[in-house]
């Protein structure tokens, strides 16, 4: 069946009629507005010094960042990537957002060099020329705060009371006075993930429920580190935890819209991957059999109202997928081994934070990796603009959709493509193979399409001659 | 996408121009569509915006909310859509004819037929996009629960008048545009995309103004360079030049305009509400221009011979949701019961099917696809031979012979179909493939001669005729068929209660969360 019948096809209680408007919704406006962590980012921002540079105000003092890279693999070579990103420029590090797009594509090599050394793409894709429409209203922004503040509320008894009805039934409820709401503030995102660590051990040991707002984890993403914030952990009394991803899309009559949850279990994937190391530590340590549990809770806005309403997700899919693609992801020291030695995608910004590189120059630097541009990335990577140009440049099919490839063979470039499709031997280029089956196919829809549109039927003659069988 | 698709907008790519996908236009087409373009306010569920909506391209009626988090305005917005749509839908409620049908009389359980009513033609929405359609739906839930004060004189907060009839139309619509090939609800890149391949991915043609950009670029300008200038161009100030298609809004227009606006509003200054009522506009006249473009460019399209059947059955859809409004039915629940459900599914599946044949049959193109997939093919007829069944009594089964270029996927005696210039289908099956001969193929007719014992004139193909034989049924049966209601089984909520049983389950209350 072909995609777009199956779009069309109906499957069950409207599972296909989504798909269409989530395309729609991130073609249009290139960020989802649904994810209230992306809401809180500024807010979040005030105390913390890894955020995006492009956050700290233009033309900030350069912080040396040896902190960041306690931990980090010794292999890494950290000189490098500094020189990649410039002198003095602060490390954009990775959110769990990133993660999960960049766990989709772990064939893009640009990416994922260009993540791991911490290179605020948007501001790349800037001095290119091919600026991303990335972006979040403020009313969605205000609304998402208002949310989860609400949800959060009172030291999180509506949230727990949702979190063991949904999670934990049969189980004694948990009193909101005993829920310890352990105090997670440290200095630099390390600091905050030991911080994190610590109170989880405690309140694992300590055998009661807890509510960890806000926690800092680490994973390491193609050999370097990368920082995630969930927006809650809960600690069960039998020494589970759940990840808690509060969200601002409304559930309605009890569903809410399919793209948007599953873009909410796989960045909550990233989350339960961050929580295993801990939870092993933590097991060694109290001897407690701790258990990431691969259920998470999600949290949304009942019907029309900012009423919290809950709904267990179900994660163990996703979980896989994150855990194989982080794993395939080439190592960045790797990538970074295989570029020009005075490679860099430095913008040389000045002061008031315009970039002074010249967009050839840059674009050449941006050239030496290879990328595997599909249409997807549009959603997902501030570089897509740029990418997209480039891979129409080349003529190349991808540009038209991942799926395209699998039906064309070996032909790569629509050239190619147009060659094959033309009549036997008036290509001139006699690199279409005629025994190639995609070839033969490419040949007979060709014939098939222009004997449709010239609205003629099939020629006796032609028949004879393309018995290609 | 298939082949033929893919080579389809491969071409458009190099030609820096949409490519047809089609030869006719496959969806009915309303004289006077109703186009309705919404938005919404980031963040809020149900919170609208404001909407250019009529059937005028020249007047459209503007209607803004100032402060979308004001119960009243909302309200009042919702009432006023009320009274541009609800006239619209209405109008074609008492223009009827009259249609036999077959029921059971319940008396003596034979069929019998009875004259029914159906109207003579249906409202028709258009939205931009496949958001748009569901915001429809959005909204027709929004709506469909409220109580007016004269329902409920009591509660808080009554919604005005027609609200709730409103959120129930919206709902009808937006649950008929899921049923493949229906036209009551449309979306503008559906109807452009399912005529026209661009040269850009499925996901990029969800912007309505790059994929018109591939279609009908302006002058001076390849599709692409159109394309990429509608999707990002933005003026000095930041703005997009052709604001997205809604319902959502771009976030640089939130944050730069409309706050600003809205606070000035908030604040009570003089002249902001009209201020606001022009950024609306701002927003959406391009959009609005931009459905009535496509449906210009789709009318200039001839029609498919099949459509007006299509169509039929969305005046049936009209008409029997027009009944159960008159007849005081309660909303639609929230959530289908099982059976309804797995009525609904099916009723979907058979459309999608006859959508499929009735496509292929109408356009050569579509038929090319399916000719290329091995699910029709066409040729040249080599031979005739006559041949009778045999039997008590012999009836005549002529062999055909043909030559082929198509590679259908037969089996022997596979079913096939063949339709004939009056409109109706002649079955037949295929034999054999000749021997030592590539492409040649003998079918035999079974069917579509007449009752004679010599086919009737025209009915079997000569020598040298070009016919087409496909292997799927023209005029596709859903599946099985559901059972009785008694024997419903308690999966599916077992039998219904008989009228002295209490209800399985109370409709749906209005609740407290459920304000709007």
């Amino acid at each position: 069946m072909s995609y777009e019948r199956a779009l069309r096809k109906p499957h069950g209680n409207g599972s296909a009629a989504p798909k269409p408007d989530r395309r729609q919704r991130r073609i249009r406006d290139w960020a989802p507005r649904m994810s209230v962590p992306d809401a809180r980012l500024p807010q979040v921002n005030v105390s913390r010094d890894s955020r995006p540079a492009s956050a700290a105000p233009p033309g900030a003092p350069p912080m040396p960042t040896p902190s960041l890279r306690v931990g980090a693999p010794p292999s890494v070579s950290w000189g490098r990537l500094t020189e990649l990103r410039g002198p003095g420029v602060r490390p954009r590090s990775l959110d769990a957002r990133a993660l999960a797009a960049l766990a989709a594509n772990p064939g893009c090599r640009r990416r994922a060099l260009l993540d791991g050394a911490g290179i605020d793409k948007g501001a790349l894709a800037q001095a290119l020329g091919s600026p991303a429409a990335y972006g979040q209203s403020q009313f969605a922004i205000v609304r998402g705060n208002a949310f989860e503040a609400r949800v959060k509320g009172d030291g999180g008894t509506e949230l727990l009371r949702l979190l063991h009805e949904r999670l934990a039934p049969g189980t004694p409820p948990p009193e909101p006075e005993t829920v310890a709401t352990p105090d997670l503030s440290a200095a630099g995102p390390e600091g905050r993930a030991a911080r994190t660590a610590l109170a989880l051990r405690e309140a694992t040991a300590a055998g009661g429920w807890a509510l960890l707002d806000h926690p800092m984890l680490a994973v390491e993403v193609a050999g370097s580190p990368a920082y995630v914030e969930p927006d809650a952990v809960v600690v069960h009394p039998d020494g589970s935890w759940t990840v808690v991803e509060i969200k601002s899309f409304p559930m309605i009559d009890g569903s809410a819209d399919a793209a948007k949850v599953g873009a909410a279990a796989r960045q909550a994937a990233v989350y339960v991957l961050a929580l295993e190391p801990v939870a092993g530590h933590v097991g060694a340590h109290t001897g407690r059999a701790v258990q990431v549990r691969d259920r998470v809770l999600l949290v949304c806005p009942k019907d029309f109202s900012n009423l919290p309403t809950a709904a267990a997700v179900d994660v163990r899919k996703q979980l896989a997928t994150t855990r194989r693609q982080l794993a395939r992801l080439t190592r960045v020291e790797e990538i970074a081994a295989t570029l020009p030695a005075e490679t860099t995608f430095d913008l040389r910004l000045t002061d008031d934070g315009t970039a002074t590189r010249p967009p050839e120059e840059l674009a050449k630097a941006v050239e030496t990796v290879d990328a595997a541009y599909a249409p997807e990335c549009l959603a997902a990577c501030e570089l897509a603009f740029h990418c997209r140009k480039r891979s129409r440049q080349d003529g190349a099919v991808e540009a038209l959709g991942r799926g395209v490839r699998g039906e064309l063979g070996g032909l790569g470039t629509i050239e190619e493509v147009l060659a094959a499709a033309g009549p036997e031997g008036a290509s001139g280029l006699g690199a279409a193979d005629p025994d190639d089956p995609a070839v033969v196919a490419l040949r007979r829809a060709a014939a098939l399409r222009a004997e449709a549109l010239a609205g003629t039927a099939v020629p006796p003659q032609r028949t004879k001659e393309a018995g290609c069988r | 996408m298939s082949l033929i698709e893919t080579l389809a907008r491969i071409e458009a790519a190099a030609a820096g121009r949409a490519r047809p996908r089609c030869t006719v236009r496959h969806r009915h087409l309303s004289e006077r569509p109703l186009v309705f373009v919404p938005l919404t306010t980031a963040g809020e569920a149900g919170a609208p915006l404001g909407a250019l909506v009529g059937t005028d391209r020249e007047k459209p009626a503007l209607l803004a909310v100032p402060q979308p988090r004001d119960r009243d305005l909302r309200f009042a917005f919702l009432a006023e859509l009320a009274e541009t749509v609800l006239p619209y839908v209405d109008g074609f409620a008492d223009a009827i004819e009259w249609e036999e049908r077959k029921e059971t009389d319940p008396e003596t359980g034979k069929k019998v037929p009875v004259q029914v009513e159906l109207c003579a033609d249906a409202p028709q929405l258009i939205v931009p996009s496949a958001a748009g359609i569901e915001y429809v739906r959005l909204l027709g839930r929004s709506m469909r629960f409220r109580r007016t004060a004269e329902q409920e004189p009591e509660a808080p907060f009554p919604a005005p008048p027609h609200v709730p009839l409103l959120g129930r139309w919206l709902t009808h619509f937006g649950e008929r545009a899921r049923v493949p090939g229906a036209g009551l609800l449309l979306s503008m890149t559906g109807l452009l995309t399912r005529h026209w391949a661009s040269g850009q991915s499925v996901l990029e043609d969800q912007h309505l103004g790059a994929l018109l950009a591939w279609i009908d670029p302006p002058p001076g300008l390849s599709g692409r360079e159109a394309a990429e200038r509608a999707e990002s161009a933005r003026d000095a100030a930041g703005q997009l030049l052709c604001p997205p298609a809604g319902p959502a809004t771009d976030p640089a227009f939130d944050n730069r305009l409309l706050a600003p606006a809205m606070a000035r509003y908030d604040a009570g200054l003089p002249g902001a509400e009209d201020e606001l009522r022009t950024l609306v506009e701002g927003q959406l006249r391009p959009t609005w221009d931009a459905v009535w473009q496509g449906i210009d460019l789709l009318r200039a399209l001839p029609v498919g011979a099949r459509v007006a059947d299509r169509w039929k059955r969305d005046r049936w859809s009209y008409t029997a949701h027009r009944d159960r409004v008159r007849a005081g039915e309660p909303p639609q629940p929230k959530q289908d019961d099982a059976v309804t459900a797995a009525q609904k599914l099916s009723a979907r599946e058979s459309a999608q099917a006859q959508l499929d044949a009735q496509e292929a049959l109408d356009d050569p193109l579509v038929m090319a696809g399916r000719r290329l997939a091995g699910e029709a093919f066409q040729g040249t007829v080599t031979d005739v031979e006559m041949a009778m069944s045999e039997g008590r009594r012999p009836m005549p089964r002529p062999l055909v012979t043909l030559r082929t270029a198509d590679h259908p996927h037969l089996a022997e005696g596979a079913k096939l179909y063949r339709p004939l210039a009056d409109g109706r289908t002649q079955p037949g099956e295929f034999v054999a493939h000749a021997a030592e001969e590539p492409g040649v193929l003998v079918v035999r007719l079974t069917g579509g001669m007449g009752r004679g014992k010599t086919p009737e004139p025209g009915s079997v193909p000569e020598p040298a005729d070009v016919v087409c034989w496909t292997l799927f049924e023209h005029a596709p049966r859903g599946g099985p068929e559901l059972p009785d209601p008694e024997d419903i089984p308690w999966t599916h909520g077992g039998p219904p209660p008989a009228p002295g049983d209490p209800p399985h389950a109370a409709p749906d209350p209005v609740t407290a969360e459920d304000f709007l």
